[in-house]
């Protein structure tokens, strides 16, 4: 009884992992910082999460969520509220752009389109604070934080891959 | 004839990635982002019922993220704690051997202060120095390369008020830039945000104190060319935008590849308590 219970729990888990993993993130404005020659580099987490999802399985992720997910990290973060938002969402518009137009998909285009689509996201983020909010942005910081997202794309598209087969076996076992 | 095709599919593309309901979607991208841009407009309006509904919501999302966040803080607080246990025998054979004669010091402290109040009501200097303090905890401790700032659990109902100095013991650590209902938004000195107005003593020299997105150091902008300044002097709060009190200790002189930065004083990882002058 008590298996069936705890077997239950973990097939909802991964179910709603891409949705309860966006909120942990938005709520505890988790950035995986990490210093290297003395220099403090991040990543964006929640733009891979959002893209990979959106791209693969996009009725794993509601826009609604996304939406609410960025008024908590514009919160958090201390930005205005609603960029965050505008950024997921066109994040999600592109991504949603790339899966109709791809016919076989390919982690290599994937990882390109990801590069084009964060500097674009990044691009209105950096316009939006800098111009109608006289935000002060580190440029470099921001370009770096990027570049370092579009890298680490590779692997977390893997462990996503991996996640996102486990749903389907236990969808299949149903 | 095959490039119209093309265009054809491309706006589809386009077409379908903003305007259609995805499947279990309750929405359209594009409804999404009008109401998106439009929360963003209400930034704009700093008053008013708009404010009180912005204010509650980050309260109740700060609480939220308190409580999520609870077991990571734990941790990152054991190991802390674990860290200065292990450095405690250095710190005490260190203190040991310093001649600190404290009450020397004491008294030659509060002789000076009189003298300085004497010498203030002379000129009929105002003094905007305050030792009334609300003590508040941290909530949540915001830190990334773009953002040094912290949360506490004291907001406008407590009578924080914006602008105000926080402190950690008797050093300067940042102010306050946001005031909530029951909870506020320290931007720490060492925020690329934070201008803070200081002094250099014992040369007296003016500058202002930019964080430089460091934990550790801040630089000094606007510093005077004729006035001397050496590495150890000490740079204190200048008080001179009328908010943030004089005479509050941030950090010393350090020179890095003949430039020139302030050290904290404060760890601003290990912030639990401060101060918000009141």
């Amino acid at each position: 009884m008590a298996i069936t219970g705890i077997r239950k729990i973990y097939k909802s888990f991964i179910h709603t992992f891409p949705i309860i993993f966006l909120f942990f993130l938005a709520f505890t404005g988790f950035d995986f910082s990490f210093f290297l020659f003395k220099s403090n580099f991040s990543f964006n987490f929640i733009y891979i999460v959002i893209f990979y999802w959106v791209l693969k399985k996009p009725e794993r992720l509601g826009y609604g969520l996304i939406f609410l997910v960025g008024i908590i990290n514009d919160v958090v973060q201390n930005l205005p509220i609603g960029i965050s938002s505008i950024n997921y969402l066109l994040l999600c518009a592109i991504a949603s752009f790339i899966r109709t137009r791809t016919l076989m998909p390919n982690l290599l285009y994937d990882w390109i389109f990801f590069f084009v689509t964060i500097i674009i996201i990044s691009s209105v983020n950096f316009t939006t604070l800098t111009i109608f909010f006289d935000y002060q942005i580190k440029y470099s910081t921001l370009m770096t934080s990027s570049f370092i997202t579009f890298l680490i794309y590779p692997v977390l598209s893997r462990v996503f891959n991996h996640i996102n087969l486990i749903d389907l076996k236990e969808e299949n076992a149903k | 004839m095959a490039s119209d095709a093309g265009r054809d599919d491309f706006i589809i593309a386009i077409r379908s990635a903003f305007l259609k309901k995805g499947t279990r979607q309750k929405f359209s991208l594009f409804t999404l982002l009008l109401i998106s841009i439009f929360v963003l407009s209400l930034e704009y309006f700093k008053s008013g019922p708009v404010n009180t509904f912005r204010s509650i919501t980050k309260d109740i999302i700060f609480k939220g993220s308190y409580f999520i966040t609870g077991p990571f803080v734990y941790i990152k607080n054991n190991y802390y704690n674990f860290k200065d246990h292990l450095q405690m025998y250095e710190e005490y054979t260190d203190l040991k051997n310093k001649d600190l004669n404290l009450s020397s010091l004491l008294h030659e402290n509060k002789f000076y202060k009189s003298e300085n109040e004497r010498l203030k009501k002379l000129i009929d200097e105002k003094n905007i120095y305050s030792d009334d303090f609300i003590l508040s905890k941290i909530l949540l401790d915001q830190q990334s390369p773009y953002l040094k700032s912290v949360i506490i659990n004291k907001g406008f109902k407590h009578g924080i008020t914006l602008g105000v100095a926080v402190k950690e013991q008797s050093y300067f650590v940042g102010k306050i830039i946001n005031v909530n209902l029951l909870t506020s938004r320290i931007l720490l000195a060492s925020d690329l945000n934070s201008k803070i107005p200081v002094i250099i003593e014992p040369a007296g020299a003016n500058a202002i104190l930019s964080g430089q997105g460091q934990n550790d150091y801040a630089e000094l902008e606007y510093l005077p060319k004729l006035k001397k300044i050496k590495e150890g002097n000490i740079v204190y709060t200048s008080g001179v935008d009328g908010i943030i009190p004089p005479a509050i200790p941030i950090g010393k002189v350090i020179e890095k590849d003949d430039d020139i930065f302030v050290e904290f004083f404060v760890d601003f990882n290990q912030l639990k308590f401060v101060k918000v002058n009141n």
